[in-house]
């Protein structure tokens, strides 16, 4: 199942403390490849916590991993993760004469990628 | 940990734009490291923690270690050679180093941007827009008796902005810390800063600007259409709420973040909370301020500014500088295949920008200098490794609130500072242009007068 949900991108505690130890390190890239779902989206679309997620637009796709957060905390239909290598992949390059490409509430598609799956550069995500 | 310790106090964080410039640091001098950071917040005790001396090469040309001398040599011949050399990043530097880095790409002609282009350049082109009425954060701490944290999450990007400055800090005129204050926090979703808050006012994504607009129309006391909480998400008992507040503070202030700059409408969501802030001076006292990133990115911007007039996305191609958001920006830059160099320095490229841009990054030659190993310093054909500002190095690096703060280090890197590289690479430079002055011109970029 597919759906188009809004990608917030933003700054984390964990996303702070793990680039100091360096952004080619596996922390830093776990903390920036985790995205944050309502819980209820991800019962939705057969979801749980750990499962591999692929989010695409017109720009790109990435692949990440969800977690989920309470209907409280984060609204339906809304995405969060910490700024990093994966939300870049979303980001369009078009500034609109600004400089600033759109980093904040990108519409993207959701899919649950098959555990096992490969992706086109034959890696296992 | 060795008994070879020792204190440094009043040392600087320069992890984020709060700038915090009471740490007390100790240092072990055999194992090169700080061992402890007292008063430091989450972000500042990783920062102190992990900015260790690495076993690294100073320079790598190719991949393969080079002399710092081969290293400059060629990083200036990169800049002199090159049409359209770019110059990016500077937020996690000096503003000594800054100013060098403003020089180099005088004179190549060259283009230079900071962070602030996809951080609060938006914020940027609407002061210059609609003005700033503005502040420093010892007068929120000693004042404001309202503030309004606007599209930012501080508990988790500036963690002592609230006991510091905002919210618990206790001022002349706040002696009582959050008692004496309402704290809102306006977001789109529920961030771990609102447990800090009065009050919560959650909108729906991308309606900052009509949110904003329908609250100067009532502090203007002008009627909004009943679609409001449609449109936005917050009911017009919250708006009339929020107004009543505002326009009945002492002192209030307003604080946004990347919320406004990052998402659409940028320059025109930061202009309209400006013009709010400036509309409320009829009824009370009332400022607004970005909450900015990068320990000097606030510098970056002052140095750009004095030097060139402009505080980012600055070209000199023409001789003089140039100021044009889109045009100069390096996200532009790079995505149009504009720059056929780059000197990235403290910055991390290759990570954060669009994959158009990244891509051109890879196809031209890069310069980078930063302490520690990147994407960008991976695919540079020089990379620097540098010594860490405000641990390894001295120095002045200016707060979100436009104040000068000058840095102590704690304990001396083996790894040159951005300054001395890129004083070096300057002076490479000039060397090179002269050499390339037609007789009888007066610049490299020049024809003889008598031609």
């Amino acid at each position: 199942m597919t759906e188009t949900m809004l990608l917030i991108a933003g700054r984390t505690s964990e996303q702070g403390t793990s680039l100091n130890k360096g952004k080619l390190k596996a922390e830093y890239q776990q903390v920036t490849s985790t995205a944050e779902m309502n819980e209820q989206d991800m019962a939705r679309l057969g979801l749980k916590e750990g499962d591999r997620v692929r989010l695409r637009n017109d720009a790109g796709e990435t692949t990440v991993t969800c977690t989920p957060r309470k209907a409280a905390d984060l609204p339906s239909g809304m995405i969060f993760m910490a700024y990093g290598p994966c939300s870049s992949e979303l980001m369009e390059a078009d500034t609109a004469g600004s400089g600033m490409p759109l980093s904040k509430n990108l519409a993207v598609t959701v899919e649950k990628v098959p555990a096992g799956h490969r992706n086109s550069e034959g890696v296992n995500p | 940990m060795s008994e070879n310790l020792r204190v440094v106090e009043n040392a600087t964080c320069t992890f984020c734009g709060c700038v915090c410039d009471d740490m007390i640091l100790t240092v072990d001098d055999t194992q090169k490291r700080i061992v402890k950071a007292k008063n430091a917040c989450v972000l500042g005790r990783a920062w102190f923690a992990e900015h260790t001396i690495e076993e690294a090469p100073a320079a790598l040309m190719e991949g393969k270690p080079a002399t710092i001398d081969a290293a400059v040599a060629e990083a200036a011949r990169i800049l002199v050679e090159a049409r359209f050399p770019i110059a990016y990043g500077l937020s996690d530097t000096t503003c000594e180093a800054q100013r060098q880095a403003v020089a180099i790409m005088d004179m190549v002609r060259g283009n230079i941007d900071t962070t602030t282009s996809v951080c609060h350049g938006p914020s940027g082109i609407a002061f210059q827009g609609v003005g700033e009425s503005t502040m420093t954060l010892g007068e929120v701490k000693n004042r404001a008796d309202l503030v309004i944290y606007w599209g930012g999450n501080p508990a988790e990007s500036h963690p002592r902005h609230f006991g510091r400055y905002a919210v618990t800090a206790k001022g002349m005129f706040t002696p009582n810390g959050k008692k004496d204050r309402t704290v809102v926090v306006i977001d789109v979703r529920r961030t771990p800063s609102v447990p800090a808050a009065n009050i919560f006012v959650q909108l729906k994504p991308g309606k900052d600007f009509e949110l904003l607009w329908a609250l100067r129309v009532r502090v203007k006391g002008r009627p909004i259409h009943a679609d409001i909480e449609e449109i936005t998400g917050v009911p017009p008992a919250t708006i009339e709420d929020l107004v009543q507040r505002m326009k009945g503070c002492r002192y209030g202030v307003l604080f946004f973040g990347m919320g406004l700059t990052m998402t659409r409408g940028r320059h025109f969501n930061s202009g309209a909370l400006l013009a709010l802030a400036t509309d409320l001076n009829e009824f009370t006292h009332f400022v607004a301020k970005p909450v900015r990133g990068h320990g000097n990115v606030t510098g970056a911007d002052n140095v750009m500014s004095w030097q060139t007039g402009y505080p980012f996305g600055v070209n000199f191609s023409r001789g003089y500088p140039r100021f044009n958001p889109g045009e100069f920006t390096t996200v532009d830059t790079l995505a149009r295949g504009d720059a056929d160099a780059a000197m990235i320095i403290a910055s991390d490229p290759a990570s954060n920008f669009p994959r158009e841009a990244t891509a051109h990054l890879r196809r031209i030659p890069v310069i980078s200098l930063d302490p520690k190993a990147t994407l960008t310093s991976g695919l540079a054909r020089v990379a620097f490794r540098t010594a860490t500002y405000g641990i390894n190095t001295g120095g002045t690096v200016y707060r979100m609130d436009d104040v000068p703060i000058t840095m102590r280090k704690a304990f001396d890197s083996p790894f040159p500072d951005d300054e001395s590289i890129l004083k070096a690479i300057r002076e490479k430079v000039r060397e090179l242009l002269l050499a390339r002055t037609p007789h009888g011109a007066r610049s490299a970029f020049e024809l003889p007068l008598t031609a």
